[in-house]
Order: structure tokens, then C-alpha cells, then sequence
């Protein structure tokens, strides 16, 4: 089995050897998925029943998505990266006979493999239960769906990647992870649509990777984007992915130059 | 005549400490390693030896590509340790005694997989090797428990084996058996010697205790802050720097100090004479006729022979200003 096989099949070991932490993220999704699913409702209730596209169901459909991919997108923070440069432990990542990127960028789509069904399922479960979900009745959406949110657990990757590598040149990184989060979440999607944003905002968010995170996939899967619209929001996660480890590249090698070459 | 597999040339390397901020700020250079010239040949067993902060780490990160000397010249099985770091990764195998190769909430298997799968080791291979090593190295009882759970001893035991999985040319150790117990030393030490017995394996270790010297490398190189010291045999290193051995008597009845025995130094006198502790120079005098000295003063009920201790034998070094 070829190497990055075996480092996806860690990451989702990694994962499953904490069931309980799966069973509470789970959780703690689905109890803000029904605040969110209500708050999303009220206001599409006040703006007279529908918003952006949007009416009561697929607004809460909506957010019920949305919590649904938390976890498997990852679209919170992760410092393991930072934490082994600012240990040095990275000197074993650049002493093995396997390129660091590829290598946490498999273990990181295991992950996400692992975290898919615990913990999609019960925000969707709940959802369909509590405020009923509008999804399509065909296959197409679902499996383009799938493959918008692999891509968009790579974008997530790339972004996340970087944000690690700032701990080869700063001591603490709280400030630059905080900034991140907050970014990340607001840009994404996850508070409301992306559809929603004022037009300077939504203008905002389009310069970012952000809304390859979790608008394109939740779009792609309600069906909002079908055909060839659906491929557009696919060729653009594709194209922040590309561009997004790419650029990730050229900065661990910088970085790594700076702890090999200046001696860190 | 065949090509070390280590040879380092007028190796060096500086570190640039920035201190201060702003106008303030001030660049100082600091010499890690400077103008070391070795060569390690195949199959040999190589104690590197040094003060804390004496060079050794940098040197073993230089030999394997995860740091660029700043002078000289070095090559590890033949390559750039640098320009060729992943090809070496698969010939050599490396144990950082404060760091560890194995994944952390995984049992044990998971990794030794992962590590064979890097290799590129095919499934036969794999398990005749891994067999081989959870046999001597006794891994078997831990082998499906999380790294996180196992003691320091078993951990370091895992490592050793990730590090031999592949079966490199060369095996670098830096300081294995820090924090380990006597016994789960020994046993490691006993798996080395085995393991070199048994193969062409080559040994480079760094460590800080004598016993591991004495038992598993047959040369050593001692740095002083980053300088060569000495490179040579043990015995002959003891020898240039005339480490004492200390000979310690229990006598039966409280003794007048024995300040006068030939080719000694009385080094402390415990329970009024009871316990009385003397240094002699292997050469100038024996154990025996110290004993004999001693006996015709008083009756010797117990006695005991401490060896000179390697940081003994550094500081001497250091002192002697070679």
C-alpha cells in the first residue's frame, strides 16, 4: 500500500481512537444547529417568508447542513503543525523519506473520512426530525456533493496549513489563529449564507477561500447549484486548492530553510 | 578499500543569536561546531562524547541533513546529507533520545505499518523484520497498546525498533538510554551488541554514561564546545588523562585516616574511619597493593572499585586544555 494510503488510514485511527470526543462534537453541533435552524427561520419569517432564496425550510435545511460539516470540513482551527515547530519535533517530519504536506494532507482527509457519518448524521438526523430538511430526491447532488466536500476538506487543509506554518517566524500564534477563526467562520458561511451578505461583504468573501469551505457544498447538495453552475463552484474549490498548496508548499520550504539553513 | 560511510571535513556550523529590539538590536555569532575532521568506516561502533552544549546535536542534525553546516564539508553513506535528505532518511535510521518518530495516540503496530509503508518494505519483509525485532527487543506485551500509554523504557525500546525496521546501514543514537532504569538499560545495550553482532550495521551514539561507552562502541570522539577533544580508544583516552579509580574499604574497627598509603589519595573518611575512600592512577599503582597496604592496617570487611566516570574523564579532558 502505497504510503499516503497508510497516512489516510492513521488520520482516521487517529480520529476513531476518541469516540467520545466524536460523540461530543456531535452533540454540541446538533444543540447549536437548533438555535441556528430558529434564528434562521425567524429572520427569513421577518423578511416576509423568503430571503435570498431562501424560505423556512431550506433556510433551516440550510443550517442544519452547515453543522453537519463542522467537523469533516474542519472549519475551526488546528495547531498541531505549529506545535511541532515551535517544539522542533518537525525534524523528524523533514527527517522521513516522505514530502510533510502530502503526508498531513492524507492524514487529514482520513480524518475527515472517519468524521463524516458521527458527526454529520445526528445534526441531520435531528433536523429532518425538528424543522424537516429539503433535499434533492435525485442521486447527482449527493455525489457532487461528495466531491465539493473532499475539495473543500482540502481548501480547508491548505488554509489551515498555513496559518501553522507562521509558528517557523512567531512565538504565539493566538492572535494570528483568533483572527482566522473569526474570518473563517463569518466568510464561510457558517453564521448565515454567504448569500445574504450585503453586496461589499459578499464581495469580501469572494476574494477569499473561505466560501469553498462550506457554501459551495452545502449549495451543491441542496441543489441551489445544479449543472453547469455546480461545476463552476467545483472548478473554483479545485482552483483554491491547487493555489492554496502550492503557495503552502513554497512557505514550509521557506520556513524549513530557515530552521535548516539559519538553524532555526 | 570501501568509503566511510561518515566523513566529515573542516565541518562547522554558527548559529546567528539576535538579541535586543529595534536600534537596540545586536547580531552575535555562535560557533556550535567548528573544524571537525572524522571519518567513521563501516561496520564501526562510535561513541560520541560531550559536555552539554558541547556540539554533539548539531552534529548528529548535520549528519543527517536536517541542518546545513556553515563551513566544511560532510557525506553520510556517500551523499550530501542536505541536498539528499529523504534518499538517506531510507538508508539510515535515527533515534532523537527527547523526541519521538512513533504516532502518539496509536498503538505501537500502527506506526511500525506507517514505517513500512514510507520504506516502501513489501508485506514479507515486513513481518520477518518486525518479528525479529518484537522478539529481542521483547515488544510483543505492548505492541497494540497507544505510544501514549507505554513507559519511558518501552517507548524507547519501540523507537529503537522503528528506527531499525528498515534495516539501515547506519544507526544513529542520540542519548537512548537517558531517564532509562539499570536493567532496562542493560537489556538495551545487549539488544545492540547483538544487533551489530548480527549484521554490518554501522552504530554512531551520543550518551552521557560510561557503561554504555564502555560496552557498545569501540572508538570515541569526544567535542569540547565544538572542537575535537579526542578521538581514540577509551582505555587510551583514561590513560591520557590518568582518570583515578576509587577504591572504597569497610574496615572492621574506627581507623586513623590512611593519608599514607603508596600511590593514593585519601578522598574522604566516613563513621570515624569506618569507611575511608582512596583515588589511585591505574599504572602507578594496583587495586591489590592497596589492598595489601590497607589490610596491614586493619582488617577489610567489604570493599569496592568505582571506575572513573565518563564526565569524570571529559573534565579532565577538558582541563588539560588539549
Amino acid at each position: 500500500m502505497s504510503a499516503l494510503a497508510v497516512y489516510a488510514g492513521l488520520g482516521w485511527r487517529r480520529w476513531s481512537a476518541y469516540r467520545t470526543a466524536a460523540a461530543a462534537g456531535a452533540f454540541t453541533n446538533t444543540v447549536f444547529g437548533l438555535i441556528k435552524a430558529a434564528i434562521t427561520m425567524g429572520a427569513i419569517g421577518a423578511a416576509g417568508g423568503m430571503l435570498a432564496g431562501y424560505d423556512a425550510l431550506t433556510g433551516a435545511t440550510y443550517a442544519w447542513l452547515a453543522q453537519a460539516l463542522i467537523g469533516p470540513v474542519n472549519v475551526f482551527t488546528w495547531s498541531e503543525l505549529a506545535e511541532r515547530i515551535r517544539s522542533g519535533d518537525i525534524a523528524i517530519d523533514l527527517a522521513r523519506p516522505i514530502d510533510p504536506q502530502a503526508g498531513y494532507l492524507a492524514a487529514d482527509l482520513g480524518r475527515a473520512a472517519f468524521q463524516l457519518v458521527p458527526r454529520a448524521a445526528p445534526p441531520l438526523v435531528v433536523g429532518a426530525l425538528v424543522t424537516g430538511l429539503a433535499l434533492p430526491a435525485e442521486l447527482l447532488p449527493y455525489l457532487l456533493g461528495l466531491v465539493s466536500v473532499t475539495l473543500a476538506v482540502v481548501v480547508s487543509f491548505a488554509c489551515r496549513w498555513l496559518v501553522n506554518l507562521a509558528a517557523f517566524w512567531l512565538l504565539d500564534l493566538r492572535g494570528v489563529m483568533t483572527l482566522y477563526l473569526v474570518a473563517s467562520n463569518l466568510l464561510c458561511g457558517l453564521v448565515v449564507p454567504v448569500h445574504w451578505f450585503p453586496p461589499w461583504l459578499a464581495t469580501v468573501a469572494a476574494w477569499t477561500p473561505f466560501p469553498a469551505m462550506l457554501q459551495h457544498p452545502i449549495d451543491i447538495i441542496m441543489g441551489r447549484a445544479a449543472g453547469p453552475e455546480a461545476l463552476v463552484l467545483l472548478g473554483e474549490q479545485v482552483a483554491w486548492a491547487i493555489g492554496l498548496l502550492v503557495v503552502g508548499r513554497a512557505v514550509f520550504e521557506i520556513g524549513a530553510r530557515k530552521v535548516v539553513v539559519q538553524g532555526g | 578499500m570501501t568509503e566511510p560511510i561518515i566523513s566529515a571535513t573542516g565541518l562547522g556550523r554558527d548559529f546567528v543569536i539576535r538579541t535586543g529590539r529595534g536600534l537596540r538590536r545586536r547580531r552575535s555569532i555562535t560557533r556550535a561546531v567548528a573544524d571537525l575532521d572524522f571519518t567513521i568506516e563501516a561496520g564501526a561502533a562510535v561513541g560520541y562524547i560531550g559536555a552539554n552544549g558541547a556540539g554533539k546535536s548539531t552534529t548528529i542534525k548535520m549528519l543527517t541533513g536536517i541542518l546545513v553546516p556553515t563551513a566544511g564539508r560532510v557525506h553520510t553513506c556517500g551523499l550530501d546529507p542536505h541536498r539528499h535528505r529523504r534518499e538517506l532518511a531510507r538508508r539510515i535510521g535515527v533515534v532523537f533520545g527527547q523526541r519521538s518518530q512513533l504516532w502518539w495516540d496509536l498503538p505501537l503496530a500502527e506506526s511500525y505499518r506507517a514505517l513500512a509503508a514510507i520504506h516502501r518494505l513489501g508485506p514479507d519483509t515486513l513481518r520477518t523484520r518486525r518479528g525479529t525485532l518484537v522478539e529481542r527487543l521483547d515488544l510483543g506485551e505492548f505492541l497494540e497498546t497507544p505510544v501514549r500509554q507505554l513507559s519511558l523504557g518501552q517507548r524507547i525500546r519501540g523507537e529503537i525498533a522503528a528506527a531499525l525496521l528498515h534495516s539501515p546501514e547506519l544507526l544513529i543514537l542520540d542519548e537512548p538510554t537517558i531517564g532509562l532504569d539499570v536493567l532496562s538499560k542493560e537489556r538495551l545495550r545487549q539488544f545492540l551488541l547483538e544487533e551489530r553482532a548480527a549484521g554490518d550495521t554501522t552504530l554512531l551514539l551520543t550518551t552521557h554514561d560510561m557503561d554504555d561507552v564502555q560496552r557498545l562502541t569501540d572508538r570515541i570522539i569526544v567535542v569540547d564546545h565544538g572542537r575535537m577533544a579526542y578521538d581514540g580508544t577509551l582505555p587510551g583516552l583514561v590513560e591520557r588523562v590518568g582518570a583515578d579509580r576509587v577504591i572504597v574499604v569497610d574496615l572492621e574497627e574506627t581507623t586513623a585516616p590512611l593519608a599514607d598509603v603508596a600511590g593514593t589519595r585519601l578522598l574522604g573518611v566516613e563513621a570515624d574511619g569506618l569507611r575511608q575512600r582512596l583515588a589511585f592512577t591505574p599504572g602507578s599503582t594496583t587495586a591489590a597493593a592497596v589492598l595489601a597496604h590497607v589490610s596491614a592496617r586493619a582488617e577489610v570487611r567489604d570493599l569496592t572499585i568505582e571506575e572513573p566516570d565518563i564526565e569524570d574523564v571529559v573534565r579532565r579532558l577538558y582541563a588539560s586544555g588539549t
